[in-house]
């Protein structure tokens, strides 16, 4: 079980915790606008990153609040866990 | 070198020499410098794909290459179900193709794939339960597709160490028996095919990592780059499970996949005593028991992506519980091993077989938490996709470009399985 830093709450085991995906997954503005292909790589392509990945979590049973964090998914470590609208460490837009 | 032959006969005029005759079933290929086709993945979908391009298809310069060795991914990390129950149209064709595949599988292999049609029993603990497993027995009918109700009695009469009390948290109202539905021996599966692709001169390249693909300047493949060198090859098939997305990164496809830990676990071994498959997809958890006489145990994924081919316990301890209240006799085996594998989840739960965007890349990923029991269905029509540049009937629906299109199978909800 992984121990979670939640930005808000401190360190929290993970029952406490919903995995949100992959973050900073920004909806196009203007749906009607964009292509059948983006609109599809919107709702579907996901990195699927087998290293660093930005993903969201969600203090589920706890303070109730979405924030981000940098996984390895090679090793499950979180380097990093930052709140939602915050700029990644990485540098990828919030 | 022509295989050899296992029989009654062959048994016992190599017992004569106390079994020491025998040749290694599939050689240590060395990767040459070009091919007609190269897989990429080592597993049973993988290796039944090789076969099949040679068997009948008639390519003859095929390379299977895997980064570790066979069979150590997913295809010797599931909990071996077979069935083909399914909800939608396309799916049902899919799988009782494999299911029917099965049937013959150890003759045409001339390998004991060890394939037992014990039954798969779905139980059913709600109303809603009750009404979804009826509604996918009339649509499995309607595609010949057998699946029967039964009533808490039937279903422990078929499987006696089954608790039927009312009383419990999740009672059970009846099950969805599928007769055709059962196991078979992981290991085999990949060892067969392995050892029947290498009779037709197919090449096994163990420990051979693929760490690019090139392009020509039309952008169709050329090579694939690998750790033991580059392989010239016009012709890629993608059967990497989980790590798909990597794969197919290298040539620059982006494919709506997430890469998730599933964990199974075995007991320590017993006498015979669980004669069928029951899995309870309300309370997730999955139980058979092995020739071997373990206890062969899943769930459900973890809930978040990783590669690392391990989970939390606590998703463990979820499946033990359900299963120490269907099985109150099992309470005190103790559990041997527990292991996990990454698959690849697509979002609407149905495999992608065929084309990409890529002239001469093609794919089969997607099989999520059930894949083992397609592979020779899955292995047959994509390797039939290999040889013809499009897909077989079967597989025409699995298509990369129904995310685009919004023709998506949607056994997520349907596949009545913990996801």
């Amino acid at each position: 079980m992984l121990l979670i830093h939640c930005p808000h709450c401190g360190r929290r085991p993970e029952l406490e915790f919903t995995y949100g995906g992959e973050a900073h997954v920004a909806r196009p503005l203007d749906p009607a606008a964009v292509s059948d292909d983006d609109w599809a790589a919107y709702l579907y392509s996901r990195k699927n990153t087998k290293g660093v990945h930005a993903e969201r979590w969600r203090h589920t049973r706890g303070c109730g609040r979405f924030f981000n964090a940098l996984r390895d998914t090679t090793t499950d470590r979180i380097l990093v866990t930052y709140k939602a609208g915050e700029r990644a460490p990485t540098g990828e837009t919030p | 070198m022509p295989r050899q032959k296992f029989s009654v006969l062959s048994l016992l005029w190599k017992s004569l020499g106390q079994h020491r005759g025998w040749r290694e079933q599939w050689r240590r290929a060395e990767p040459k410098a070009e091919y007609d086709a190269v897989i990429i993945g080592g597993g049973g979908h993988g290796l039944g794909t090789a076969y099949y391009l040679a068997a009948e298809h008639n390519l003859t310069r095929i390379a299977v290459l895997e980064k570790g060795w066979v069979g150590g991914g997913n295809t010797g990390r599931n909990t071996t179900i077979i069935r083909s129950n399914y909800l939608f149209d396309e799916s049902a064709r899919l799988y009782d193709h494999a299911v029917k595949m099965w049937a013959d599988l150890s003759q045409v292999l001339n390998y004991n794939v060890m394939y037992s049609p014990r039954g798969v029993m779905m139980l059913a603990h709600t109303v809603h339960d009750v009404q979804s497993a009826k509604r996918h027995i009339h649509a499995n009918r309607c595609n010949g597709v057998d699946n029967e109700w039964l009533t808490p009695e039937e279903a422990q009469a078929y499987c006696p160490p089954l608790n039927i009390d009312p009383g419990l948290r999740y009672p059970v109202l009846g099950a969805a028996l599928q007769r055709r539905g059962g196991t078979a021996r992981h290991d085999a599966v990949a060892w067969g095919y392995a050892r029947a692709a290498d009779a037709l001169g197919v090449d096994i390249v163990e420990n051979c990592e693929v760490t690019g693909i090139s392009r020509d300047a039309t952008g169709a493949v050329e090579a694939v780059e690998t750790s033991r060198g580059l392989i010239r090859t016009r012709k890629v098939g993608v059967v990497a499970a989980g790590n798909t997305s990597v794969v197919l990164g290298m040539a620059g496809v982006r494919v709506p996949l997430e890469s998730f830990p599933l964990q199974a676990l075995v007991s320590e071994p017993v006498k015979p005593i669980f004669p069928c498959v029951v899995m309870s997809n309300g309370i997730h958890a999955y139980i058979s028991q092995s020739d071997k006489g373990e206890l062969v145990i899943g769930a459900g994924t973890d809930v978040y992506t990783s590669y690392t081919q391990r989970g939390a316990l606590y998703i463990n301890m979820h499946t033990l519980e359900a299963i120490c209240e269907l099985f109150p006799n099992f309470r005190r085996l103790r559990m041997l091993r527990n292991w996990g594998g990454i698959v690849d989840v697509t979002p609407d739960r149905s495999p992608i077989i065929g084309k990409t965007p890529v002239p001469g890349l093609y794919v089969n990923c997607g099989w999520g938490t059930g894949g083992f029991k397609a592979t020779p269905g899955s292995a047959h029509v994509f390797a039939w996709t290999l040889a013809h540049d499009e897909p077989h009937p079967i597989n025409a629906p699995f298509t990369l470009e129904r995310f685009r299109d919004g023709h998506l199978i949607d056994e997520a909800a349907a596949a009545a399985v913990a996801h």
